[in-house]
């Protein structure tokens, strides 16, 4: 499926499958969203390929970084009033602890959303801790053509 | 340079492609590949994939992936920095998407790590498609130094 058809698709069923199955990288990562209660809420699905420290171990710091992009992107995508993907005009990465090898979470708040710019605050976690963030990113997309 | 010297940069850099890219999966995952190193310095290249795009209809590569490479190239220099192997961690990363990406193209990130003091490691990153004049985005990160940990630190890789 195309990608315009894609976000069609999920305005009109709430269902991120489609949009997930026709963005090659979001399936390499196994990252995927649903809705609940109203909500986006992203996840990356734990592969063995994820990990950036065995020793530890943990997840790579990239990879959080994705799916607090991606997240930020599908979120958008949900409420957005156009088929044109978000484009990332910068992403600032915190990480606060490091992420076990297992699923991570994450949830995006729109601090501000313009016509043509979206400022969005995202968190990340892990299941057993929600109250505990592994990563908080800040970002801002450009929704409009350049 | 002389050219006494480069039998002994291509040994440390296969210990660099070693330790640092085949000990760590995400990092082998994306083949990552070690272009060149200094000391403080890094570049690493990400090759082109299409299972690694995030766009189908432009065929660019997603800035995920693109986080990842700056991420482990930012690490890297912070790792080809310190006189001790140790642990580090990301603190922050920030990129700003300066250019969109071209299809079809691979990523080149260099890193430089600027300043180091006792606790915190400071970088700056570039990447770009080849030509470092024109980047498609413009990096910086921080980076703990763990002092007490360094000796159980196998790779201090950026978590």
């Amino acid at each position: 499926m195309r990608l315009r058809d894609a976000v069609t698709a999920l305005r009109q069923s709430g269902d991120f499958t489609a949009i997930q199955e026709a963005i090659p990288y979001t399936r390499f990562m196994g990252i995927t969203a649903e809705l609940i209660d109203d909500d986006v809420v992203g996840r990356m699905r734990y592969s063995d390929h994820l990990v950036g420290n065995p020793a530890v171990p943990a997840l790579h710091g990239g990879t959080l970084g994705a799916l607090m992009e991606s997240t930020a992107i599908f979120k958008l995508l949900w409420h957005g009033e156009t088929t044109t993907v978000p484009k990332t005009i910068n992403i600032t990465v915190e990480y606060l602890r490091g992420a076990r090898p297992e699923d991570v979470l994450a949830r995006a708040e729109f601090t501000r959303h313009g016509r043509r710019v979206a400022n969005v605050r995202v968190f990340a976690w892990q299941e057993d801790d929600p109250g505990r963030p592994v990563a908080v990113a800040t970002a801002h997309f450009l929704l409009v053509q350049e | 340079m002389s050219d006494s010297f480069l039998p002994q940069k291509d040994e440390i850099k296969r210990r660099l492609e070693g330790r640092y890219i085949g000990a760590v999966p995400h990092n082998q995952a994306l083949n990552l590949r070690v272009v060149d190193y200094s000391p403080e310095h890094l570049s690493l290249a990400l090759p082109y994939r299409e299972d690694l795009v995030g766009n189908p209809e432009t065929g660019v590569l997603h800035g995920g992936c693109i986080t990842s490479l700056i991420d482990a190239t930012c690490g890297g220099a912070v790792i080809m920095s310190l006189a001790a192997r140790r642990r580090i961690a990301t603190l922050d990363l920030r990129i700003d998407y300066v250019r969109p990406a071209l299809p079809h193209q691979e990523v080149i990130c260099d890193a430089h790590c600027y300043k180091v003091t006792r606790h915190v490691a400071f970088v700056r990153a570039a990447a770009h498609h080849g030509d470092k004049m024109s980047p498609i985005a413009t990096a910086s990160g921080t980076f703990v130094v763990f002092r007490d940990e360094g000796r159980r630190a196998e790779d201090g890789g950026s978590a």
